[in-house]
């Protein structure tokens, strides 16, 4: 039995330590926003926030982790979709199939938590999640938008 | 806002419902007759709409991110003159179609043919539904339905000062006769059609809540992970499944078919850890000697074949280019094989009894894929069903193909009265994939003495689609879709250039590795093939590549406007900044006209693209916004085969499993694309596909112009720039 701190919940759940924390989430918890995709964390589609740093679920062993360390899935973003990324991403339609997005709004939420104004070279070295769609240069412009009104709150 | 809901006896809904969004119901399990009627009052098979006004458009095409779902609503809405803010979408199940003859038409969703293929029937069915509302409320009025007006939901009768809305006579327009004569409004007067509204699905995309088929969970469903034999042709010999029966949360070891192993366990990440775990013994087959090589090999003899399809021909070409006197310039060509690599790998959900079989599937032929389950079930089809999900990406790889399918029910009938859902590994994904086709080409052309292009042949070798999947389409032993983009005429892909002593052929040699429909077909490889070509012939000639083209182009201009609009966007006749270099590259594909023009730098032989113009000619556009996002898109998937993508072959089976050895395009790669959308009206074309066939040629003409090295095969990846 390992306890996990998810979405500001501590949960126990019985799992294998070398279980995933990407299986555990969706199958354990039944948070299903986090996708798998390569499980190889190469292609970004089950980022996660663990104590704010995005983190590829797919191949982290929840025996890796404890109750100490916050990890925040799409679900826990924002209750309500509210989160000044889902609002721009919102406001650009950046989506197409969907399935990557959830990994690209928290690659992205991170980078904002870190570094406010990202620049180009920024969003590139931090934003390497796969998208087969082609939203790139909406996610490169909503990122952009969040900043923007972040920056414009910051006066 | 519902994400898990009611579970009843007869039905429980598993899927969301957005504000103004998307509702999807998968019901289990329920006749297709009781699953109407739960959907009542339905004013034609096309519309719902509910007392509070709520209008549900039932969407037949399958969204898979192409944004179809939004367009075909907006066409049905336009008719139906409804309020855009009130509207929702379900898709009918294939079922549902089947026991009411087939009324919503193909669920087929390939071929960029979503909304140019079924744009009349879905208009009709709400103009229909409109005159029928409208009808309802005159009769209830007494006055004749021709002085009513109908905007937003709302019907008017002026002369009287009444109004009603849709909602309150929905019940009655049920019961209207159903007109016969159903006019449609002119593209020119549309005020939903044609605006770049916002995607319906959007909402639930961005918070986790969108269900896809990997997501699904129903009371007592079980997990399955399976390996099909790796070797093409390959077979499953045997397996030890003792050695893994008492592993945590293992239910059952599953034969499927003559090929493949599965295990079922309470968790999907269980099923995998013990599938890995479990011995198996492959008959590899008789491919085990193919490779890359010997393919490669095989398609280069095709090259000097007799046995070759005529796809288009004018004149007499192989006489001209043996005439004394020309300038030949010749060059082979490569394209390999490609992985669709959706980002959801292939799965399915199914439930079987011995008297009925239901599966819910991310699908791109929602008709196929019950077409499938039945076969796989060994039930009538009027006993199965299947219950539709958006795709997370189709790209070709879910339509005609759903061995997945198949696979799920099989393993399901071992297990009756439990559902059982099946995930590829991305790594089953990789090694089962139904790849873009591997081709090969000669190009040899004959210049005269002021550089006009007299004579061309264009050979293909290799391999045909239709051939593996759908030999049906072939025409007395030639597949007519190798020749995408190169047509002598027609509306679906006509060859731009008039070239008096012209010859395209195909050699066929199909090699023993799965071909498939892969997004943008055989137009990919033909327009990298002819642009690349066109682009050495006007440099052979000393002429500017888009002054070469010009002149052959006359008899196209529709071919020719969209080359010259990007051209003149991207400044072609203008000089480019200091270490930028251009391309430039054009085909018709899929019933439209597209062109791009790429700017791009090597330094220290690394690439960089820096801006991509690209144009549509569409004929008509349903929605301006989505077809930017699908010309975006279409770079993303044509850059990454162009740069990154190539599936190898060793010992019969593909090398690449993941990717971590199949890469793809990332953000930091992806140019500045601007789009320019000019519908010259008339037609209908898509813009799914054909824009991804420009990609290549664009940049790699742009490269040609920076390095002087000229990319015949792809991709970039295995050439040093530098």
């Amino acid at each position: 039995m390992a306890r996990l701190t998810i979405n500001a919940a501590v949960r126990e759940v019985d799992a294998d330590p070398d279980t995933p924390l990407l299986w555990v989430l969706r199958e354990q918890v039944g948070l299903t926003g986090t996708k798998y995709g390569c499980g190889i964390a190469a292609c970004g589609a089950c980022t996660v926030h663990i104590d704010g740093v995005a983190t590829r679920a797919c191949a982290l062993p929840i025996s890796a982790l404890g109750p100490e360390q916050a990890i925040v899935t799409i679900e826990g973003l924002s209750p309500d979709g509210s989160h000044p990324l889902q609002q721009a991403w919102l406001a650009l339609d950046v989506p197409q199939c969907g399935y990557c997005q959830a990994g690209m709004l928290m690659a992205a939420a991170s980078l904002l938590a870190q570094n406010p104004s990202p620049t180009d070279a920024d969003i590139d070295a931090e934003i390497t999640n796969i998208c087969r769609c082609g939203t790139y240069n909406r996610v490169r412009a909503a990122i952009k938008q969040a900043a923007a009104g972040g920056a414009a709150q910051r006066g | 806002m519902t994400v898990h809901t009611a579970l009843s006896r007869r039905s429980f809904i598993v899927g969301s419902a957005a504000a103004g969004g998307l509702s999807l119901g998968l019901r289990l399990p329920l006749t297709a007759e009781a699953a109407a009627a739960a959907r009542q009052p339905e004013v034609n098979a096309w519309v719902v709409v509910k007392p509070d006004d709520t209008v549900v458009i039932r969407i037949a095409r399958s969204e898979m991110g192409q944004g179809a779902l939004t367009g075909l609503a907006q066409l049905v809405a336009e008719e139906l003159q409804c309020d855009w803010s009130k509207v929702t979408t379900e898709y009918p199940t294939p079922g549902e179609n089947l026991a009411r003859d087939r009324v919503w038409g193909s669920f087929s969703t390939g071929g960029s043919r979503g909304i140019r293929e079924s744009h009349d029937y879905v208009r009709k069915g709400g103009a229909a539904a409109r005159q029928m509302l409208v009808a309802a409320a005159a009769e209830q009025w007494g006055v004749p339905a021709a002085e009513c007006t109908a905007a937003k939901s709302v019907i008017t009768h002026a002369a009287s000062g009444r109004s009603t809305t849709y909602g309150r006579v929905a019940e009655a327009a049920a019961r209207q006769p159903v007109p016969t004569d159903v006019p449609l409004r002119d593209p020119k007067d549309w005020t939903i059609a044609g605006q770049p509204l916002p995607r319906l699905d959007t909402a639930d995309k961005l918070t986790g809540k969108q269900v896809y088929g990997t997501d699904l969970t129903m009371p007592g469903l079980l997990n399955a992970a399976i390996k099909a034999c790796p070797v093409f042709g390959g077979r499953l010999a045997s397996f030890d499944a003792a050695a893994v029966a008492k592993m945590p949360g293992v239910r059952k070891v599953v034969k499927v078919d003559d090929t493949a192993v599965a295990v079922v366990a309470d968790t999907w990440w269980r099923a995998k850890t013990a599938l890995d775990a479990l011995p198996i013994v492959w008959d590899e087959g008789p491919n085990t000697d193919v490779s890359s090589a010997s393919i490669a090999d095989t398609l280069r003899k095709g090259f000097d074949a007799d046995d070759a399809f005529v796809g288009t021909a004018a004149g007499d070409a192989k006489t001209a280019l043996a005439a004394a006197g020309a300038r030949i310039v010749t060059a082979d060509y490569a394209y390999p094989y490609q992985n669709h690599a959706t980002m959801e790998p292939m799965n399915a959900t199914a439930l079987f009894t011995p008297r009925r079989c239901e599966v819910w599937v991310p699908t791109q032929n929602g008709e196929a894929s019950l077409a499938a389950a039945a076969e796989a079930a060994g039930l009538p089809i009027g006993r199965c069903e299947v219950h539709k999900i958006h795709l997370g990406g189709g790209f070709g790889r879910r339509g005609n193909f759903q061995d997945y399918v198949r696979q799920a029910v099989s393993i399901a009938k071992e297990l009756p009265g439990t559902p059982v859902k099946l995930i590829w590994s991305r790594e089953e994904d990789m090694l089962h994939g139904a790849y873009h086709p591997t081709t090969q080409c000669r190009m040899t052309g004959a210049l005269d003495a002021q550089g006009n292009l007299t004579a061309l042949h264009m050979r293909i070798s290799g391999q045909s689609i239709l051939a593996a999947v759908r030999p049906e389409g072939m025409q007395g032993g030639k597949d007519p879709v190798v020749f995408q983009g190169l047509n002598g005429g027609g509306a679906e892909g006509a060859f731009a250039y008039t070239v008096p002593d012209l010859l395209i052929d195909h050699a066929m040699r199909n090699p023993p590795v799965p071909p498939g429909f892969w997004r943008g077909v055989n137009l990919n490889q033909n327009t990298f093939y002819v642009e690349s070509f066109m682009d050495e012939l006007a440099h052979a000639a000393g002429q500017d590549p888009l002054a070469f083209r010009r002149k052959l182009m006359a008899r196209h201009p529709r071919h020719l406007a969209v080359l010259e609009a990007v051209a003149e966007r991207i400044g072609w006749q203008t000089k480019p900044p200091e270490g930028v270099h251009r391309g430039l590259a054009q085909i018709m594909g899929f019933g439209s006209y597209v062109a791009a023009a790429a700017e791009v730098s090597v330094t220290g032989g690394k690439l960089k693209i820096h801006r991509i113009v690209a144009a549509t000619d569409a004929g008509h556009v349903v929605n301006p916004a989505q077809v930017e996002r699908q010309v975006e898109g279409s770079f993303v998937y044509g850059l990454s085969a162009a740069l990154h993508g190539e599936c190898t072959v060793k010992g019969g089976r593909m090398e690449q499993e993941n990717f971590d050895s199949y890469d793809v395009l990332r953000l930091a790669e992806m140019p500045a694309v601007e789009t320019i959308i000019m519908p010259s009206g008339g037609f209908w074309g898509g813009v799914g596909e054909p824009t991804i066939a420009v990609a290549a040629p664009a940049v790699l003409n742009a490269v040609f112009a920076a390095t002087g090295k000229r990319i015949r095969d792809l991709p970039l990846k295995n050439h040093k720039l530098a």
